[in-house]
């Protein structure tokens, strides 16, 4: 009788609802249950079993190779066996002491191509010990219990300014603040996190967990943030110069690659849409296409499809202009995007994009170089997104190379007194846990510096 | 399919996988369930004199460690030995036996150091039908404090006396079962032989603290906030076990006297190992109370397989054939001379072989470019700590050097065989004939 009844309904309510067959950009494709399963946390965390299973694989091997595939070197084999001998916090201490953003990272980081590919078990077996998954274990566990454990030394009586409160600003900023320098930060957003909190798939980071890190973060103290902040707009280089020891600059790329091709303006930059997506606290209320087509081929590209694809879009295509080899996004993410249903197409470049559709024209590579063979495909798309790279808006007068702030060393500018790290430097490798090793390393460089070491 | 038949003691079972007397075998639900699994022998969990039972604790009993994913190798527990009235055991052991006349049941007893004890019990056992005997001289807990079980075991003497009683008042097999906790296990042994003992089983549990709650401040299994010793068994007991097997098999006074293999028996393997080591047959709890009584067709299937490749027929055709081989330190060969080879292959770069040679032995492994890990002959003396620490079965293997080779580390090339009691170093040498 029941189930009688509940078909009835289900027309009726059918008949009023967006699907994912809606046409155009709209709102509410799939039902408030379905987001929520959707956007779900991507790799639960363990609990306290499956924690000790993981961490028992671990062979603790000399010279670790996971440990020299992480930028960050983390001791994995000793935060491991740490959590074997029943100390997650203990092993939160040996990762956050290298990467304090140690939590993030266990999220979001590709362990797949950096320590979990090295993993002798990877080799032995072809199933890596599971680094990522038990780096949060440990993490999670530490944040969840404690307070914050690093402990500031005393004030040097040093200022230094960071510009960017994303990982490389972060990492920079909590490391002087430890060594009892004073730190501002500034960034141009409403809020502290960088990409961690505006530019990653939202089920890698689930539960505001970015917001709740920095806060985490700032609890060692001696870290002024002020956002809304943009240098260049509203502060500039000399006078932070001029009002502080030393200057961090991490403000990333805040630009976006042009397709160059016909129809360019119907094309809407993938950082955006993730970053609304993030921001948004309904997510039946965003918009998205039926038909979604994204241009590019790295981890925003996949970041933007899937997540186009779990709000309901009906069809959703990584259009990407190379081989399957050479895409940045490594192939677990592939993978990832083909499990939720996205297409993976290869070796075409747009040529134009159009109303309800985006031309794709088929590509190869001769003599060395990548170039359009005539040949054109035809896509339906309402919605086009470009993920095919940023580029840096503020140079604040420094040295370039490739369109990069150039840095030698632990991030020393042209200009003495200026650091730089994360994606805005030509060290800048597009990952969080690069950005940190960055800001880490040119806090301590700074350091040196301002203590006369 | 090997015939797996065993006869020991003239009792015969359809394989040599007995339970060992302990809570697995306290009931006549669990031993019928065990002779159901294919189990081909049960020695009854020790009977005490007719009385009041003894009465256990009624907290925790064991106490364990584990290895990697929990893997359960030892186990201690403070169980004493029946609770169970004597009547009720006599009869259900009468029944089981009658149920399954084509398997072993041999009943564990432990009743006080007198003759009258000894001499009111043995007839009403005989009375079960069982096919034998087995004296507890082994439990080092609780029943030791009253002058049983081990503490009868650790004195030769009353060995012998008590082997005497029961020889005379009970005419079947009787297995005198040895406690560990003692410094050299032939001297019991031989007490049993002396008394007329038709053979030994060995080992009972070792005396243990197994773990120590950190915030009681008391040892583990904890009982009210207190914990006392316990016995202990399982995997991690089977190389003391199987020493004490080969010391009785070797030993002139006795050799030859038919033993009951016990400790850490857990595979097929293990068993083999005992009997080649002497022990006709096997006894198992650990590995039953860990993983239940099915475990016992694995043993079943892989000594069979094993026999059918080795070509064996019987039990017999390698019980005790590696007893010529167990030796003293000061015969083995001086002049042979191995060395560590790390297959490349198998390798996967771990560098626990290196770090171990490295911190804490010869500095003999090199690691190269690309973490290729490669011994250094001329620093390798053969220890073999490479390959134990290895997580790759036979990645590393030790390979014999020919006779006349020139050895790298010593600069001599190998030689005859050649022993301490010769050897130039030795204040003690004899004159080589």
């Amino acid at each position: 009788m029941l189930n009688l009844s509940k078909a009835r309904e289900r027309p009726e309510q059918g008949a009023t609802m967006t699907t994912p067959m809606t046409p155009g950009i709209v709102a509410g494709r799939l039902s408030g249950d379905e987001i929520a399963a959707n956007f779900g946390d991507l790799h639960p965390q363990y609990d306290p079993h499956e924690a000790q299973v993981a961490a028992d694989r671990c062979y603790f091997c000399h010279d670790a190779p996971c440990m020299t595939a992480c930028p960050t070197s983390i001791d994995i084999p000793l935060f491991i066996r740490q959590i074997q001998t029943g100390t997650p916090e203990a092993a939160a201490k040996t990762i956050l002491s290298q990467n304090i953003l140690g939590g993030m990272c266990a999220r979001v980081c590709p362990t797949e191509t950096l320590c979990e590919e090295a993993c002798v078990r990877e080799t032995a077996e072809g199933k890596p010990v599971t680094i990522g998954r038990l780096q949060r274990y440990a993490t999670d566990t530490l944040m969840a219990k404690q307070g914050h454990p690093f402990v500031r030394a005393a004030a040097t009586g040093k200022s230094v300014a960071v510009v960017g409160a994303g990982p490389a600003g972060l990492a920079c900023a909590h490391r002087l603040a430890t060594k009892g320098h004073a730190v501002t930060i500034y960034d141009s957003k409403p809020k502290p996190g960088g990409l961690n909190e505006y530019g990653i798939a939202s089920y890698k980071s689930t539960d505001d967990f970015a917001a709740k890190e920095v806060e985490w973060l700032m609890q060692i103290g001696g870290i002024d943030l002020r956002t809304g902040v943009s240098l260049g707009r509203d502060v500039s280089l000399t006078e932070l110069q001029n009002d502080f020891d030393a200057v961090f600059l991490a403000v990333g790329l805040g630009g976006v690659n042009a397709l160059r091709t016909s129809g360019e303006d119907k094309a809407t930059d993938a950082v955006e849409f993730i970053a609304d997506l993030r921001q948004c606290s309904d997510l039946t209320t965003l918009p998205v296409g039926r038909n979604v087509v994204v241009i590019g081929g790295g981890m925003t590209a996949v970041d933007a499809a899937v997540q186009a694809k779990l709000l309901g879009a009906d069809s959703v295509t990584i259009a990407y202009r190379r081989g399957r080899d050479d895409m940045p996004a490594s192939r677990f993410e592939q993978d990832l995007a083909a499990s939720k249903g996205v297409r993976l197409l290869f070796n075409v470049m747009p040529k134009s994009v159009e109303d309800h559709g985006i031309t794709l024209e088929y590509t190869a590579v001769v003599d060395g170089k990548l170039q359009g063979m005539g040949e054109t495909v035809t896509l339906a798309a309402d919605q086009v997104f470009k993920a095919i790279g940023q580029t840096l808006t503020t140079q604040a007068g420094l040295q370039t190379e490739d369109g990069k702030i150039a840095v030698t060393g632990a991030g020393r500018t042209s200009v003495s007194g200026v650091w730089a790290g994360g994606d805005c430097t030509t060290l800048g490798k597009d990952l969080t846990v690069w950005a940190v090793a960055e800001g880490r390393d040119a806090a301590e460089d700074i350091h040196s510096v301002l203590m006369g070491a | 399919m090997a015939d797996l038949t065993t006869n020991f003691l003239g009792i015969k079972s359809p394989n040599p996988f007995w339970l060992a007397s302990a809570p697995p075998t306290d009931k006549e639900y669990n031993v019928r369930r065990a002779y159901e699994a294919g189990w081909g022998g049960v020695v009854w969990k020790t009977l005490g004199s007719e009385g009041p039972p003894v009465v256990n604790v009624s907290g925790p009993r064991y106490g364990a460690i584990w290895g990697a994913d929990r893997r359960l190798l030892g186990l201690n527990n403070i169980e004493l030995i029946t609770d169970r009235s004597l009547q009720t055991n006599l009869e259900e052991i009468t029944r089981v036996k009658k149920d399954y006349p084509d398997r072993a049941l041999i009943v564990s007893i432990m009743v006080p150091c007198d003759e009258e004890s000894w001499k009111a019990i043995l007839p009403l056992v005989e009375a079960t039908g069982a096919d034998g005997i087995e004296l507890n001289f082994g439990c080092p807990h609780g029943m030791a404090e009253r002058g049983m079980g081990s503490a009868v075991g650790q004195v030769p003497e009353y060995i012998q006396m008590v082997t005497e009683w029961c020889k005379k008042y009970y005419s079947k097999p009787v297995i005198v079962k040895l406690t560990p906790n003692i410094t050299d296990i032939r001297n019991p042994a031989r007490a049993a032989k002396a008394g007329g003992a038709d053979a030994v089983s060995l080992i009972n549990t070792i005396n243990s603290i197994t773990s120590v709650d950190l915030d009681l401040m008391a040892p583990q299994p904890t009982i009210g906030g207190k914990g006392t010793h316990g016995g202990y068994c399982g995997p991690a007991v089977k190389p003391i076990a199987m020493n004490m097997v080969a010391e009785i098999a070797r030993d002139p006074q006795t050799y030859g006297m038919p033993i009951s293999g016990i400790g850490g028996v857990t595979t097929w393997r293990d068993a083999a190992e005992f009997m080649v080591l002497g022990a006709g047959n096997v006894q198992v709890c650990t590995a039953a109370m860990t993983y239940g009584f099915k475990v016992v067709q694995e043993m079943i299937s892989g000594l069979s397989e094993w026999m059918d490749e080795k070509g064996y027929t019987s039990t017999s055709d390698f019980i005790g054939k590696a007893v010529p081989n167990v030796t003293d330190w000061q015969y083995l060969d001086l002049n042979y001379v191995t060395k560590a080879h790390i297959n490349q292959d198998d390798c996967i770069k771990c560098g626990r072989c290196y770090i171990a040679c490295e911190d804490t032995s010869h500095q003999a492994i090199l690691m190269k470019e690309g973490r290729v890990f490669e011994v250094d002959d001329s620093e390798c003396v053969a220890c073999n700590l490479c390959v134990n620490v290895c997580p790759v079965e036979d990645c590393i293997s030790m390979v014999p050097m020919a006779k006349g080779q020139v050895d790298p580390r010593t600069e001599r090339p190998v030689g005859d065989y050649a022993n301490w009691t010769t050897h130039p170093n030795n204040p003690s040498a004899r004159a080589a004939e």
